[in-house]
């Protein structure tokens, strides 16, 4: 009896938060997949069939959608490399580095909706950065930035570079000061210059932690950006900004059509998933650590 | 997502590494770097910096100087805001909200990651692997059938229902960061421990939890940022207008008063300053926690 309730206290204690994730991740996609899969037939009943696949698949907007997260993936190389730069700059002892640490990562702990809020007015027709362009005699160049199809998502993909840079700044700074000083003498008294010694010693040691920021910012490009697009263009103009999260939420909510809703679900929920699993996989190979 | 053996690294080391003048380089190199980090740091706070100044601008003042300092400095659309907006009602929803997620989120995960870190049983490495995958589940794949299931079980348009939901969300980092925190906890203390007859809860109650201080901190710093600023979630459950949280109301605000921009910063400058506030006193626990949640 005593060796039962050994074996069974493990699950007992595993139980609360069992209940939780089977609530919020397991039947909702158990039911996501199974909508997905339901196409009204003629005789107005319900059989299993790919039909909302197919409608998925013919329609332009899913490809759009599609297509704009995809070009939001290119503003991770930008961040890393941004970031990378800045911390390699506050990791070699800049007088006063402490306080620009602190106030790079500052836009990190600003909620999104209130940073897209704001941005919404900088890149304004009138806005800030339009202003600046008319003083600076590149009137030409103005536009309105986030009503324009061409514009908007480079400009909601500046916006989240800019937010999300400060959490890759201290993430590499970290990294960078937990690494072993002497390599790095040694690579200076071996007369290694300033890229030699960034690009040979510092970069491999740091590829892990530079690894694992870039997945998690390709997913965050792929399924965390419904506040940015939500706040500030509504998707629009038209379609141009709209991406696969507003548009499942458009169809949840606003088009009241479950089973497409759940077909572009189960796209998302594959493509980050894909990303994750390859992500566990890089990591078995022996890796220093993070 | 590293090795998940090695104890966690909760603490930062202190200073960037002194190298050599040499190193650091002349005066006009280091110039060079201070003239960029300024130039970075410009562009980090100027947003900020123009929500703050706009708030405090009559509108009049606004349509011809967007740039300048709030002369003359009003407090009208601060005022007007908390009159007419429901801001502090939306700021107490989401303190209860941010509150009682984390409290309970982080309750059932330590019970959950003390099972996985310190018990023997068939499945647990699978249970940790599940996490990693959960972790990154979008909250938009989730949100329709969670809805017709709030719908049945008439959560829907109660924070109760809401808080039920992050609670799920915030589970798989809570319990992935606490699994490799205990795990780095020393092992004589469990063996001392359960040689003096100290049942498994006993051990997690007055050995494991009061020596885990530190991972308690990242959770909170962590997860209340996350529940703080989500709003996909909050905008799809709340509709009524007095139980909405501070995001979702937030867009709503804007959607009032659309046109009168220095009202709006006003609100958003209401909503933000507890985070902007907590960050200035607890700046340390933000950035080590961000880190130490993030290098897991």
């Amino acid at each position: 009896m005593a060796n039962l309730t050994r074996r069974l206290e493990p699950y007992l204690y595993l139980t609360p938060a069992s209940l939780f994730l089977l609530l919020v991740f397991v039947y909702p996609i158990v039911q996501i997949v199974r909508t997905s899969l339901l196409v009204t037939n003629a005789e107005g009943g319900k059989t299993l069939g790919l039909g909302n696949y197919s409608l998925v698949a013919k329609d332009p907007v899913f490809w759009q959608a599609a297509a704009n997260n995809g070009k939001l993936l290119f503003a991770v190389p930008i961040m890393t490399l941004l970031a990378l730069f800045i911390a390699l700059l506050l990791f070699e002892r800049v007088r006063g580095w402490k306080i620009y640490r602190s106030v790079l990562f500052l836009p990190y702990i600003i909620a999104v909706p209130v940073v897209a809020t704001t941005f919404v007015y900088l890149l304004g027709l009138n806005g800030i950065l339009n202003t600046l362009l008319r003083l600076a005699g590149l009137g030409f160049l103005a536009k309105d930035w986030l009503g324009s199809a061409v514009w908007v998502i480079p400009s909601i993909g500046a916006v989240i570079v800019y937010r999300e840079f400060g959490f890759g700044l201290v993430l590499f700074l970290a990294r960078l000061m937990s690494l072993d000083k002497e390599i790095l003498e040694a690579a200076e008294i071996d007369g290694a210059n300033w890229w030699q010694t960034h690009w040979f010693v510092t970069l491999p040691q740091m590829s892990a932690v530079i690894e694992f920021f870039i997945v998690v910012e390709l997913i965050t490009m792929l399924s965390w950006v419904f506040a940015y697009v939500y706040t500030m263009t509504g998707g629009g103009p038209g379609f141009a900004s709209t991406i696969m999260e507003f548009y499942i939420w458009k169809h949840a909510f606003a088009f009241r059509s479950p089973g497409i809703a759940s077909a572009l679900a189960v796209i998302l929920l594959a493509s980050t998933t894909l990303l994750i699993v390859l992500q566990l996989r890089l990591r078995r190979q022996p890796l220093e650590q993070v | 997502m590293s090795d998940t053996t090695r104890p966690t690294p909760l603490r930062l080391p202190g200073r960037p590494v002194e190298l050599s003048t040499r190193r650091g380089g002349g005066w006009p190199l280091l110039l060079l770097k201070q003239v960029i980090l300024l130039l970075f740091s410009l562009l980090a706070i100027y947003p900020i910096y123009y929500m703050v100044i706009t708030a405090f601008k009559t509108q009049e003042n606004w349509l011809h100087n967007q740039f300048g300092l709030p002369i003359p400095f009003t407090m009208q659309n601060i005022n007007q805001a908390l009159d007419q907006g429901r801001l502090l009602v939306w700021l107490r929803n989401s303190v209860v909200v941010t509150v009682s997620a984390i409290f309970l989120s982080t309750l059932v995960s330590t019970l959950a990651a003390y099972a996985i870190a310190r018990m023997r049983f068939p499945g647990r490495g699978a249970y940790l692997n599940a996490m990693i995958i959960l972790m990154v589940i979008p909250p938009a794949v989730i949100i329709l059938p969670l809805f017709v299931l709030m719908v049945q079980i008439d959560l829907v348009n109660t924070q109760p229902g809401l808080i039920l939901i992050y609670i799920g969300m915030l589970i798989p980092f809570s319990v992935y960061l606490l699994v490799s925190f205990f795990r780095g906890l020393p092992v004589e203390l469990f063996d001392a421990a359960a040689i003096d007859g100290c049942s498994n809860f006993g051990i997690l109650w007055r050995i494991v939890v009061p020596l885990s201080s530190p991972a308690f901190v990242t959770l909170i710093v962590v997860n209340a940022l996350w529940v703080w600023n989500e709003l996909l979630i909050a905008l799809v459950f709340l509709q009524s207008e007095e139980l909405k949280t501070l995001m979702p109301g937030l867009t709503l605000f804007r959607g009032h008063f659309q046109v009168n921009e220095p009202l709006i910063m006003a609100g958003t400058l209401i909503a933000t300053l507890p985070m902007i506030i907590l960050y200035l006193f607890g700046q340390r626990f933000f950035i080590e926690g961000l880190v130490a949640g993030a290098v897991k």
